[in-house]
This record gives structure tokens, sequence and C-alpha cells, in this order.
């Protein structure tokens, strides 16, 4: 059974955001990483990248699958985390503890759109 | 009669027919609605043995004159071992499918492993995949790589330089999948430079086109080119003939970010166009956005090393509505062609295959020069292809040619005449071409007798 | 199969050469032209004789597995025999020779070749023309894409930016459209494995270019609401396109312009006997209905009253060019040997002989195996994993075991409908014992999985490598010699 942590945002498309003042930091689930299995690549935006909610940012890459990630929230990318670019593997390790990118949000009333541990575990049950 | 391709007997038949169940062979189309059951004849010929079809082979074939080959233009007619056809008609490698088993596909899957290490060898570049259809369709791939790799570009550039095949087939996969186009001019038989830079200050440039050896057969000389390219956020793609990368300057040492062409130069015969193998070739930065096959090293459970498929993340397979690139088949047995070569030739064979072209070239140019019948059409440093002014008209000289069963003089513009000289051109050669010309140089052209094919094959 | 560690460059030793050039030599060298224009070192190639290049692509096609070796049960890639005579006739040098922008007077024999060749195809297919340039079948999808467009824009219909393809389709199907700059819809398949007819009507609207149909599919099964998809499809103003890589079991029985379809391509490399080539070269021709015609790409052949066969190259209605010259012609010539061996005799027989093989087997082995659709087949079907799978054995692990006892894997975990797919395909050129041979292995490999499923999870045992670090192998690539030297996590 894949894990959720309580006190974050979860989208349907299987990202979870943590706020920290107006940045979102934005990871894959763990339910994520279990689908695609050994993760070998993650494909990341670049600092000051405009995203928008629902829309693609990157993409993760296993051996024999590809998935795209989407935006969460919308705002400018401040942060990507580099570790992932030699050690994708650390999502597999641990999808929470390993964030892909951090956000400034240009609008927070987003966050209301997503859900919380409890419905996206919800969710996860009915996949 | 036993057909030889069909092991059937008609007792086998029966057996097969009773565990199925059904009682004829057209049973088992039940399921197919009657009125498109095709019952008339087939409007083909009576089924032939293999001698009744040896024999209308060479009945067709004599209806091709061939010709000794003074062209170029995209396909080039080098020497090519007797190795090569004897180790590619092995039918480990002839007959096996995509090596998507690795445990029975080493050899495959070895050599295009060995493929890539040359290519990127010859090119500058440190990853290339397993090869594309041909140089055409790899240019129109690299422009589409271009436009994958780069942010919120639109257009991508083309020098006027480049073969006129090259340039239609890129316009075509342009046009449907709504890549915008433009064009660099030539300036004294070169790419513009001057140009190129008016085209980029738009910024709108995910990459630029630009040909290592242009379509006068001009090696350009792409000083600056990278960087003005990389000032505008986009990249630079050279379009190359893989055999002149021996001894010219690489697209690497140019600051280039892909590289394109057709390694039929390696020694893959003309075939009419083919088969032949394109290649794409890029900086390690991009290979995430590099289509088609590619194999890297790894090892097995038992720690031998062995070699797999690899990144296939990125291939329409998996990636199917948001793939970039649909290429799953490519020329994989002419990946080995052209490894075999270039095994056989090494750094010097490779070289000497150059030292010769471009010494025979340059005493074709300076003969054809001494008749007359041209003049310069530019000034500028050639290897083994080179363009003239005709001062006689074009398809007369054609005619001459044809006459001594030489074919050469392609017209690459108005006026402007292509030949190209490789290994296989002897001084011999080239004096008895010359000669001739001399000779009708005071009658006209037109009009001359065919008088057998002067030049044999070496 | 035997393993053999090298690299031709393991064998490089400075100063060998495998191959003498004439010992001629010129007045102007290469060292006259600017030093800017030269590269700096020479390119790392290996240095080896004559004999090393023969011994080691000996040695390393001993590592491969071809027709010739073996069975290759390799659903939707109908691995037929390639028949010797084809490689004969494409390696006359009188063919092999010629320049691809000759003149036309001096190449009447390939391009009848060309004429002849298309015109057969015409005559298996029901399609009116054809071009032969494609190298590939996803290339020729690309190009049947390609006509599909320019029809409707030389119309001024250029809302038509959708193709639907069933979810069944193979995987270049959308990736094609894609590329060609169409918005994929996709269609559902129904529980009896075919399109689902309902689904389809509410998306046939006037901003379809066509549909994309595998025929039998990639189940195996025939879409036998064709003619209704036709006119449905046929009424929205959109117009069908038939993917061939499925087209061995119509071979001599029912012709896909008859169906009602404007646009096909070929795998000449899977149902006319070329070889595959580990990966081509392959060709991949198109063929469309008369009133599509116009817009095939360039250069085309055309024959004159008098028989006289020239090279168009340029036509404002065609939808372009796509390749440099005009295709795989050396592959061209092996499936032109192929049809005139067939003849009009022979060429019933392929696609019956082909289905009886498929049907032969799936009826021998569905008390074994889970078969998730029961109905004839056409040249292939699809089980979803051993009947008991209560071992933990995957399709993974069959395919793995296969390999040990001589036969290539079947295609697996395609299509994607099923999450434990085989998907097999035996062609008409395999006998009833070498089927029976394979129907007995399959039946022992589903009996080992349940006494011994270690042998399974660990296979295969007897091939010159066992399974592979795949996920390394994706992690931290190294695609070439260079890169190796320099890795020590690979021995």
């Amino acid at each position: 059974m894949a894990k959720t942590v309580e006190g974050l945002y979860y989208s349907e498309s299987h990202e979870w955001v943590k706020v920290d003042g107006n940045v979102a930091i934005v990871g894959i689930t763990d339910f994520a990483q279990h689908a695609m299995g050994d993760l070998s690549y993650v494909d990341m935006p670049e600092v000051d990248d405009e995203v928008e909610a629902g829309e693609e940012f990157g993409a993760v890459e296993s051996v024999k699958a590809a998935s795209d990630l989407f935006a969460p929230v919308s705002g400018t990318v401040v942060e990507v985390n580099e570790e992932l670019e030699d050690a994708p593997e650390l999502l597999n390790e641990d999808a929470f503890a390993n964030w892909i990118m951090k956000v400034e949000m240009s609008d927070p009333a987003e966050l209301e759109k997503l859900m919380d541990a409890a419905a996206y575990e919800a969710m996860c049950a009915n996949e | 009669m036993a057909f030889a391709y069909f092991p059937h007997t008609e007792d086998d038949v029966r057996q097969m027919l009773d565990r199925i169940g059904v009682g004829t062979l057209e049973d088992l189309y039940s399921d197919v609605p009657k009125d498109v059951i095709y019952r008339e004849e087939y409007d083909l010929p009576d089924a032939m043995s293999e001698h009744e079809v040896r024999q209308y082979f060479e009945e067709l074939a004599e209806q091709n004159i061939p010709l000794f080959c003074l062209c170029g233009l995209g396909a080039y007619d080098h020497y090519s071992p007797a190795v090569i056809p004897h180790i590619i008609s092995r039918s480990e490698y002839l007959t096996a499918y995509t090596p998507y088993q690795p445990e029975v596909s080493q050899g495959t899957l070895r050599y295009i492993f060995e493929y890539q290490s040359m290519i990127t060898g010859l090119t500058g570049m440190d990853c290339t995949n397993a090869s594309m259809y041909d140089g055409a369709t790899a240019a129109a791939e690299a422009m589409m790589m271009a436009m994958a790799s780069t942010k919120k570009k639109t257009r991508v550039l083309l020098s006027e330089g480049l073969l006129p095949q090259v340039v239609k087939v890129v316009q075509t996969y342009a046009k449907f999948n709504g890549v915008e186009l433009g064009f660099i001019p030539c300036q004294d038989g070169v790419t513009s430079y001057g140009a190129m830079l008016t085209e980029l200050a738009a910024g709108d440039v995910a990459g630029v086109l630009v040909p290592g050896i242009n379509k006068y057969g001009i090696i350009e000389d792409l000083t600056g080119f990278a960087d003005a390219v990389h000032a505008q956020k986009g990249l630079l793609m050279v379009y190359s003939d893989p055999s002149s990368l021996a001894v010219i300057k690489t697209p690497g040492e140019w600051g280039a970010d892909i590289v394109c062409g057709d390694s039929q130069s390696l020694g893959v015969p003309l075939c009419y166009g083919g088969p032949y193998v394109g290649f794409l070739a890029c900086r390690k930065e991009h290979v995430r956005k590099l289509p088609g096959r590619i194999v890297g090293a790894t090892k097995d459970v038992d720690g031998k090393r062995a070699y797999v498929l690899t990144l296939q993340a990125r291939e329409q397979h998996i990636r199917r509505e948001k793939a970039t690139s649909n290429i799953c088949s490519n020329q994989s047995l002419m990946a080995l062609y052209v490894t075999v070569y270039m095994s056989l030739m090494g750094p010097s064979g490779l070289r000497e295959v150059n030292e010769l072209s471009y010494g025979g070239a340059h005493y074709l140019h300076d003969r054809l020069l001494e008749t007359g019948l041209f003049e310069k059409a530019f000034d500028k440093p050639f290897l083994k292809e080179f363009t003239l002014k005709s001062l006689v008209p074009v398809e007369a000289l054609q005619d001459a040619l044809q006459m001594i069963g030489v074919f050469g003089a392609v017209e690459v513009e108005p006026g402007l005449v292509n030949f190209c000289v490789t290994e296989k051109v002897s001084k011999e050669n080239i004096d008895a071409v010359v000669s001739y010309l001399l000779n009708e140089n005071g009658t006209s052209l037109r009009g001359a007798e065919r008088r057998g094919n002067l030049l044999k094959e070496e | 199969m035997k393993y053999y560690d090298k690299l031709i460059f393991d064998l490089s030793k400075d100063g060998r050469q495998g191959y003498s050039l004439p010992s001629r030599s010129w007045d102007a060298v290469l060292s006259d032209l600017p030093a800017g224009l030269l590269r700096s070192e020479a390119p790392a190639l290996p240095q080896v004789s004559e004999l090393d290049v023969v011994r080691h692509y000996t040695n390393l096609s001993q590592m491969n597995f071809g027709v010739d070796s073996g069975f290759y049960p390799l659903g939707s890639c109908t691995m037929k025999y390639n028949p010797k005579i084809n490689e004969e006739i494409a390696a006359m040098p009188v063919f092999a020779g010629l320049h691809p922008l000759q003149p036309a007077s001096t190449v009447q024999g390939a391009l009848r070749v060309y004429k002849e060749l298309m015109h057969a195809l015409s005559a298996i297919t029901g399609m009116a023309e054809f071009t032969l340039n494609p190298f590939a079948g996803a290339h020729g999808e690309l190009t049947g894409l390609m006509v599909i467009r320019q029809y409707h824009m030389s119309r001024g219909d250029l809302k038509r930016t959708k193709v639907i393809v069933p979810d069944s389709a193979h995987g270049t199907n959308p990736a094609s459209a894609a590329v060609c700059g169409l918005e994929i819809v996709q269609v559902k398949s129904n529980a009896a494995g075919l399109v689902d007819v309902e689904d389809l009507k509410p998306l046939l609207d006037d901003t379809v270019a066509g549909i994309m149909m595998t025929n039998p599919n990639t189940l195996g099964l025939f879409e036998k609401d064709i003619r209704d998809i036709a006119s449905l499809v046929h009424d929205c103003g959109g117009l069908l396109y038939y993917d061939g890589a499925n087209m061995n079991p119509l071979i001599g029985v029912v012709r896909p312009g008859d169906m009602g379809f404007d646009v096909l391509h070929l795998n000449l490399h899977k149902s006319f006997s070329t070889p595959h080539g580990g990966g081509g070269p392959g060709a991949g021709p198109v063929g469309v209905a008369a009133h599509l015609a116009a817009h095939l790409p360039v250069p085309k052949v055309v024959e004159d009253e008098d028989g006289f066969l020239s090279v168009v190259g340029d036509d404002a209605d065609a939808c372009g060019r796509i390749s440099g010259f005009m295709g795989n012609f050396g592959v061209l010539l092996r499936a032109y040997t192929y049809i005139l061996m067939l003849g009009k005799q022979n060429v019933r027989q392929v696609g019956p002989l082909a289905v009886l093989g498929a049907n032969y087997i799936k009826e021998s082995l569905k008390d074994c195996f889970k078969l998730p659709i029961e109905s004839v087949c056409k040249h292939e079907f699809v089980f979803d994993g051993l009947l008991d799978q209560s071992t933990g054995v995957t399709t993974l692990d069959i395919a793995k075991r296969l390999l040990d006892y001589g036969f290539h894997a079947p295609t697996i975990y395609f299509p994607l409908l099923f999450h434990q797919a085989i998907m097999i395909e035996p062609t008409e050129t395999e006998s009833k014992e070498t089927l029976d041979g394979f129907i007995e292995i399959m039946r022992h490999i589903a009996a080992e999985a349940l006494t011994d499923p270690e042998s399974l999870k660990t296979a295969p045992h007897t091939t010159p490598v066992r399974r592979l670090d795949e996920t390394t192998a994706a992690r931290q690539p190294v695609l070439r010699y260079k890169d190796l030297l320099h890795m020590s996590q690979v021995c």
C-alpha cells in the first residue's frame, strides 16, 4: 500500500504540494513512483519558467514507461532539485522527502482545488 | 504442385483443421463478410520458378545502361570491400528481428554499439541513434528535435546550400508538423553568415541547419556560426558526409549541437537510391530528444558485459501520441554495413579514400577547365565533388558523356554542373573523358555518336 | 550460441588496416586545404586486419537469433521465411550500380520494377495507385496521413485535424498522427475486442480527417463491422486508413480496397518476405484509392503511351517529398521477386495457411493459457498469461524461458488491453512439426510454472548472456566505446 503524508495537497495526476509561505514545493507521490517502477530520468523545468496549473511541466521516465508531470498550481519556478538529475532513484527511495521543483505561486487560491491526504487515498484506492 | 515456401501437406492441413474444429480453410474466414471475400483471379503473372525469375530480372536488367559514375549530389560511388556483403548476408544478422530480446540479440546490439562509437567519433558528438532511413529524413528529424529541445521557438532556418532533396523532405515534414521554415541564401557559393544573423535577430529560431559540404561541393567555413546561433538560444545543426569527416573539421569542432546526414558514402552501393543509412547524432544534453533506437552497455545477472536497447521511454511505442518522432524500423543492417566498412578502413584507410578522391577531383577539375567547355563557378575549397559553369548546353554535355558511358554534369542550378571523383577513378579514366570532350569541342557536342563504354569499371 | 566478449575496438592495434587502396598518387593533396577546414586529430576508428574483421563479425553473429536459426512466434511482426533468391536478385550489379540521379533512359529496367511492383501490390490490395518511396511501416503511416491531410487541404477543408485511433492500435499509429500534426482521438474496443461502433459514432464530425484501422486488429480479430464503419466515416467526410502491419492473413482472400479503405501502407518486410535485418531496412509502400492518387509524394514513376518510364520530381498536387530518392530500391527488388515466385496461384494460400497455423496453436494451448477472447482468430491471437498464475510466473518469465528452448519469444505486453499479453503469430512458412514442437514446449513451460517456478523467474539460463540490468543502462547511459572505458560498474 502506497503511503501518503498528512498536511500536503494532492493532485489527480499524482503530484503533491507542500506550502511554504507563498512557495509551493512540488513532488510526485509514493503511489506514482510505485506505478512507474525504477525511475531512470526526471525531466525538470528551468528556473524562471512559468508554469500553469494543469499544464505539463516535466516528465518522469522508467525503463519502459514515461509519464508527464502536471503543475498543481500556477506560478514561476524558483528552484529545481538538481540532485534528481544524477539520482532519479531518490524518488523511488522516498517520494515525499525528495521534491522536484519550487514554485512562487501566482494564485494560492488554486490550492483549494487540490485534495487532502484522505481524499487522495480514496482516489488511489479506486484506480 | 507443392510450393517451396509452404510446408503444409494435405494431411497436415486436414489434421490442423480437425484440431481447430472446422471443415475447410475458408471456414477460418467465417467472421469476414461474404461480400468482401475476393473471388476473382488475381491480376498477377503465373508463378515462376527460381530459374524463370532469374531470367526475368536479367531481361529487365538489360533495359538499364550501366554508366561510369562521375556524379555525387548525395550518392557517392565509393568502393565497397568484398568482406562486407559476406558479413551482412549472414542470416543471423539478415533474418533477425529488432533486438527486443537482448539475450538472443547480442550480435545486433553489439554492432549497433560499435556503430554508435564510430559515428560519434567521426562527427565529434556524444550520442547517436542506431540509424535513420536516409540523410533527408534524418535532417527532417533533426528539425523536429530542435523544436522539441528548445522552448518557445517557432522557426527553423535552412541554408540554401543544402542538397535540394534534403530541403524538399524537410519542407514536407515542416508543413505537416507545423514548423515554420526560413531560408539563408548562399553568397559566393557558401551559406551567408550575414544573412543568418539577420534571420536570427528575430529571436524565434529553434535551430539552424547548414551543410558541412554544400550542394556545390564546397567545404563550408562555419566559423562563428555556433556562437551566433547559441546567442539566440537556438541549436546549430550540420548536415554532413561522414566519409569526409575522417579528414575535414568535424561538426563537433565547429560547435554544432546536432549532426545529421547519410552514411551511404561509407561504401554503401548506389543501388538506385536505397537502402542507404541516415544518421543523427547530438550532444549528450539532447539525448532524451534523440529519436529512434539507442543501445547502451550494461551487465547481466552474472556480471557479464552485455548490451541492450536503452532510454526507450523516448520512443514512439511508449510515448504514442506524445511522441516527437514515429520512427521504429530503421536501416539496421545498413548500419552494420557501414560499421564493417569503417572497421576495414580504419582511420588511415578512410583518410586514403579522401586523399585519393581529393586528388582525383582536383585533377578532373583542372583538366575540364583546360577543355574550354567550362569556367569556374566559385573559387572555394572542395573535397571530392565540385561545380563548374558549363559553356555549352548542359543537355548536350550530358548526352556526350553518356555516349562514352559516363554519368556526370548533373545540373545543380541552371548552367552549373556537378562532377564527383572517388578513389575508384584513375588518371587514365579522367584523361579519356577529357580527351574525348576535347575532340568533341570543335564539332557540336550534340549529335555525337555513341562510342560504347570507353571507361571500364576497375 | 556461445558468448564472445570482444568489441572490434578491443582488437585494434595501431598500424593495421583491413583494406588496401589503390596505390596511385595525385598532385593535389588534402594538406593543400586551409588548416582551419581540417580535423585536428584522426577519428578513433579501430585498426584491424581483414581477417580480424571477418572473425569478429562472424563471432558476433553467433550470438544472434534469426528466422534461419529457428521459429519466431512474434505477433504483429510476421517473421516469415526470407527466400534466398530475393537476396541474389537484389545483389545483381546492374541494379546495385545505378546512381539515383541517372537519366530515365538509362534506368528503364529499374523503373519497370517500380511500375510492375506497384501494379502487383494494387492487384493484391485493391488500391488504385501506389508510392514505393516510404522506407518502413511507420514511414508509410506518416506518408499516408500526409496524403489524407493534403486531400482535405486541397479541397479547402482545413478544419479536419483529428484522427481516430482504436485503443488496440500499434503505438506507431498515434505517433505518426502526432508527427503529421493531427490530434488523436481514441475509440474504445468492445468486449469482443472489436472497435465499438456506438463509441465511434459520437466522435464523427466535420473535424475528423480520418480513422486508422488495423484489420485484423492487434488481437488478431477481423473487424467484421468494417463496412458500417467505412460508411459512417465516409458520411462524415473522413477517410479510412488501413495499417498493413496485419495484412498477411488477408493476402489471397480479402483486399482492403474492397472493404472501403482509402489509404493503406504495407510492410514489405512482414507480408512480402523481405528480411527484417535486425530492424531494417524495410519498405512501407502506400496505396490509395483513385481520388487520392494525385496527392502521393514525389518522385513518382510515370509511363507514357509508348511505354517509356520517367520520374516526375515536382508536382504541386503531391503531399510533398518524404525520401531523398525513391525508397529502399533493394528491398523492393526482393519483394517483387517474392511476388513473382508466388504468382497468381500461390498468392491464394498465403493468408489461409497463416490463419490455419495461428488457430492451430491457439486451440492447442488454450487449456494452459488464458484466452481472453474465444473466437476464430486470423494470423495472430493474444493470451493473457498463464491460466494458473498462482506461482507468480509472468508473461516475461514465459518469454525468457522460451529462449532456453531454442524459440524466439512472442510479442509480450502488447496490446495494452491485457496486462499479461502474449501475442503469437506463426506465419504460413512454418510446418506443422515446428508448430507442434512449439506447442509442446509451451505446455511444458506451463507445467514448469507450477512445479519449478524459480527456473522460469530466472530464465534464460542457456543464452550467451542472461537477464540484463536495464535500469542501470537507462540511469547512466553508456552509449559508446570511449565511455565504456571509463565505466567501472560495467565489467
